[in-house]
């Protein structure tokens, strides 16, 4: 307490014995609630694992809905606003102020895309009858539909998303023909699914499973052809995506799930990108004053892990809902 | 203890403590906004100790509420017709009429089939007693008796549904006051808070403000929570009232279960709120403790020389790093599911409500490990010190504690043994919990061991903490009982599981948290209590929990289901003596808050260790200064008693100067 010297770091907390010791405190911290960030989104993934593993052809039909175009344009957009972020916490760190308020500019420009597209992506699932709990079109309690006036127009909005995919069939035939031949690959990962698919498949049905994925329809990846193949042998008999027609009436009714369950994980996942975005924007104000230096990047160092980890969880996300196959 | 108390502050070495060093983090800063800012983790601390206690107070009464509803169950056929006979004499009489006593009796008789001959034999004995009345005085006419033995009847049915209502609310209220509110923040938030930088030897935790911030997401949650829940009981007592500020309550059960709690009218969006926010205050102390210990230890402290209890809290704070969010997640899929209907967990819409169990339990299973680890940590002191001698098997103690973290994780289907999950997982989660009872019994063994041949003072916490072995064990074996399916399928949700919870989480929890507010108190406060009343304290809250709970082991054996408002009589006795203990208990609280007070009150000086301990936490005055050392002290062995002496006139323990010359080093230095 006595030891007042003059060179005392002014953000030194009075607690700590070193910038050190404070700086790793303030990550080892970031890096247990970042732990806790995924655990929470971890009981989403949980469910949608649940969910889908129980009603695989409701998602299979249901991820039509979802525009991979714009799915895929924000990927890219959260994936290069992480990029200068982390340009922005090293410009922090070496005292490159100009360079640190762009970053951190270009940041916040990369969250305010990325949610401008969910918006978009959002109002028009809205103004299809394709939104959150029971303003459904597919919203069924107690086995009715309670929107059934929008079921139609919303079947036909989701079904012309799934038409692009009947492109796909050629592509699909290499993969199959790898699965069936079962030889040796250069994709690695492929091959292995492929085998995993076939010997999960065998002691069941083994026979049907592989001739189904034989005339596999577009969009089937070898991956998921064990559970195509159970349940829905019509839909692998033919050329086309899954329409609702495809579904069992039992499944048809659940449709709606896979909407609670695509906005839950988007819908959490874009709050968290809000908190970002205001971090950013506090960080941004705090740069132009010049705040930041090499003594002193904790604040932007720590955003930068946060805003990763909500980069991180889209990456999950996107193919989790938008790329089903 | 002794005449001579001191009545000045002494430092470690038994000298008074000169004015300029007299500083003290109660009287540091005055008035109240000083305590609401504060970022001092002691300050913290004891605003956590007030908010908590209070808690601690309203779930207690609740549990008196439930204890002395079950000694007058409603429903019980013997009662219903007394119930019935009295309000119709009460119906006719309101309106003017008289009613023979012999009438009613015949209204009443049990076994009547033929009603026409009933009707004959009442008329006739009205017919009489009209003529014997004197003019003026008018007796009932039968189908008026009639009209008045329905609405005896229907009265019945309106006050057994008010009584189960109440009943529901109550033991909701109770359950999820004294797991939220008391049980999970006591220890690692009042005596974690106070003690944790202490034992590092550090000034402060390694985030201050995020303390205060997790102070006021509890008092935000709890309160709000508390009002939700609150609200129910009141518009009960006062039925105006719900015109006033609206509908509220709960009657879930503190486990929120689906699909009941997707139905039920009560007010489950709000109070799982509260709850969601409460979690924040759990994560952000967790948060905080994981960087306080990895980062704040001293020179010379290495994993392995910690004190146990700082294992312990390490070990809590991971386990609600890991299951808190979850239940965060699994409350906002609740609330999503009442607000929108979103057909997660409920099967009308598809949903699947086990799904809501596996998330809960997920969560609340650790957090049964949130409740009882540190509790183990306080123990693992207590009994070292009290027993004058080293702690033994200090990394069997210390690994088992992040071993019952882990393994905590793995057993949350142990709850949902007759959910209809499947009998492979069924076996699979039986045996893991099984597993538990190895670190657990790890520690026992290990106290037990401590305490042989050690020098053994029956001190009031020490006495805690030999309850809590007691206790513990107990409420372990059962738990063993618990987990067996077979056994597991006849006392699923009976008593027995209530008399096992409470064992361990009350009893053990409850236990070891007193054990450590009577060790600690001192450097909390400065004060010595009375020793003798603290002893009284524990032997009646002692043997007032066992009469309390032992006898549900039995109850529940004999199938008495939990949450029931009522039973058939052959359960009667078992209530009652119950409800006999919870008195003893509730009477033992008291008088442990009457010691408390007093010391607060007339309480003479402390010493600095009046313990003998030796973890950093005394080596500093009592109550600590605002920076809690005037050096850094040395970290040594924290079960290495040997440096301290007796010292009779300040009724403490001082070092012994000539074994300490790193300590005495550090405070010439910081002297001159």
């Amino acid at each position: 307490m006595n030891k007042v010297d003059d060179n005392h770091d002014p953000h030194l907390a009075h607690h700590f014995d070193t910038p050190v010791q404070q700086y790793s405190s303030a990550k080892i911290g970031m890096w247990v609630f970042l732990a806790t960030e995924i655990l929470m989104f971890g009981g989403l993934f949980c469910a949608y694992a649940v969910y889908r593993g129980t009603h695989p052809d409701v998602f299979l039909y249901a991820h039509h809905f979802l525009d991979t175009n714009l799915g895929a344009i924000n990927t890219v957009v959260l994936l290069a606003s992480s990029l200068t972020m982390a340009w922005g916490v090293r410009a922090a760190q070496l005292g490159q102020k100009p360079i640190l308020v762009i970053m951190l500019l270009l940041t916040l420009l990369g969250g305010v895309g990325f949610m401008g597209i969910k918006t978009i992506e959002y109002s028009s699932k809205y103004s299809h009858g394709l939104w959150f709990g029971s303003d459904n079109a597919f919203y069924v309690k107690s086995g009715k539909y309670t929107n059934p006036e929008e079921l139609t127009g919303a079947i036909e909005y989701g079904e012309s998303h799934a038409m692009p995919h009947e492109d796909k069939g050629e592509l699909t035939d290499e993969h199959l023909e790898l699965q069936v031949k079962d030889a040796a690959t250069e994709d690695v990962l492929d091959n292995q699914a492929a085998g995993e698919a076939q010997d999960q498949s065998l002691p069941a049905s083994a026979q049907s499973n592989i001739g189904n994925a034989t005339n596999a329809p577009a969009g089937l990846s070898s991956k998921f052809a064990e559970v195509e193949g159970d349940g829905s042998a019509y839909v692998t008999s033919e050329k086309k995506p899954l329409t609702y027609e495809d579904l069992d009436p039992q499944q048809q009714k659940l449709v709606s799930q896979f909407f609670q369950i695509y906005f839950l994980m988007t819908g959490l996942h874009g709050i968290h990108v809000l908190v970002g975005m205001a971090l950013i924007f506090w960080l941004f104000i705090r740069a132009l004053r010049g705040t930041f230096g090499p003594k002193y990047f904790v604040p932007v160092d720590l955003v930068g892990l946060y805003w990763h980890i909500v980069d991180l969880i889209w990456i999950f996300l996107f193919p989790l809902l938008y790329l089903i196959h | 203890m002794s005449a001579t108390q001191p009545t000045q502050q002494t430092d470690i070495f038994g000298k008074p403590v000169d004015e300029q060093h007299k500083d003290n983090y109660l009287t540091h800063q005055r008035g109240l906004m000083s305590w609401l800012f504060t970022l001092d983790h002691k300050r913290i601390g004891i605003m956590y100790m007030i908010a908590v206690l209070s808690f601690f107070f309203v779930g207690g009464v609740f549990a008196i509420v439930l204890r002395v509803m079950l000694t007058m169950p409603i429903a019980d056929a013997s009662n219903q017709m007394r119930f019935e006979m009295n309000d119709t004499r009460n119906i006719v009489e309101s309106s003017g009429a008289t009613v023979p006593e012999e009438a009613i009796k015949l209204l009443y008789e049990p076994g009547v089939t033929d009603a026409e001959a009933q009707q004959q034999k009442i008329e006739v004995v009205l017919t009489d007693a009209a003529s014997s009345a004197g003019a003026g005085a008018k007796v009932v006419e039968y189908p008026e008796l009639i009209n008045a033995r329905d609405a005896a009847a229907q009265k019945y049915t309106q006050d057994l549904t008010n009584h189960n209502t109440f009943y529901n609310q109550s033991f909701t209220l109770h359950g999820a006051v004294m797991v939220f509110l008391f049980i999970i923040p006591a220890i690692p938030a009042i005596i974690g808070n106070f003690v944790l930088p202490l034992m590092l030897g550090a000034k402060d935790v390694a985030f201050p403000r995020l303390n205060l911030a997790s102070w006021y997401c509890y008092m935000g949650g709890a309160l709000f929570f508390l009002w939700v829940l609150g609200k129910g009981i009141l518009n009960f007592l006062v039925p105006t009232l719900e015109g006033v500020w609206g509908g509220g309550g709960l009657d879930t059960g503190w486990t929120f279960y689906t699909p009941y709690s997707t139905e039920t009218n009560t007010a489950v969006v709000a109070a799982t709120a509260g709850a969601f926010v409460l979690g924040f205050s759990s994560i952000l102390t967790a948060v905080n403790f994981i960087a306080s210990i990895h980062m704040l230890r001293p020179k010379g402290m290495t994993w392995f020389r910690m004190p146990l209890m700082l294992w312990a809290l390490y070990a809590t704070a991971v386990i609600q790093i890991l299951a808190t969010p979850v239940l965060a997640i699994t409350l906002l899929l609740l609330i999503a599911e009442r607000a929108f209907g979103i057909g997660i967990f409920d099967p009308a819409l598809g949903g699947d409500p086990i799904l809501y169990q596996h998330f809960f339990w997920f969560y609340s299973h650790p957090a049964v490990y949130i409740m009882i680890l540190p509790a183990m940590g306080i123990v693992s002191e207590v009994i070292s010190v009290f027993s004058r001698k080293h702690i033994f098997g200090y990394a069997f103690i210390a690994c088992s504690s992040m071993a019952i973290a882990i393994l905590g994780f793995l057993v949350w289907g142990h709850h949902m043994f007759t959910s209809g999950q499947s009998e492979l997982l069924n076996a699979v989660f039986s045996i893991i919990t099984m597993l538990v009872a190895i670190p657990s019994a790890i520690k026992v063994f290990n106290w037990l061991t401590t305490m042989y041949n050690g020098s053994i003072r029956l001190d009031s916490p020490m006495l805690y903490a030999l309850g809590f072995i007691w206790l513990f064990t107990i409420g372990g074996l059962t738990g063993i009982y618990c987990a067996t399916l077979a056994v597991n399928i006849h006392i699923h949700d009976t008593y027995f599981i209530v008399a096992h919870f409470h064992y361990v989480m009350v009893g053990s929890t409850l236990f070891a948290f007193l054990a450590g507010m009577h060790y600690w108190w001192p450097k909390m406060f400065g004060k010595n209590y009375s020793e003798r009343w603290a002893r009284w304290g524990w032997l009646l809250v002692f043997v007032g929990f066992n009469i309390t709970f032992f006898i549900q082991f039995i109850m529940g054996a004999l199938g008495m289901p939990r949450r029931y408002a009522t039973y058939i009589d052959k359960y009667t006795i078992y209530h009652h003596i119950s409800t006999g203990g919870s008195l003893i208990l509730t009477v033992g609280l008291f008088l442990v808050l009457f010691v408390w007070i007093h010391s607060l009150l007339k309480g003479k000086q402390s010493p600095a260790n009046p313990w003998g301990a030796n973890s950093l936490e005394w080596h500093t005055i009592s109550p600590p200064p605002h920076a809690n050392f005037d050096h850094a002290p040395p970290a040594t062995d924290p079960y290495d008693y040997s440096h301290w002496r007796w010292r009779p006139e300040i009724a403490g323990y001082v070092l012994n100067e000539d074994s300490e010359p790193e300590e005495k080093d550090a405070m010439a230095r910081n002297d001159s």
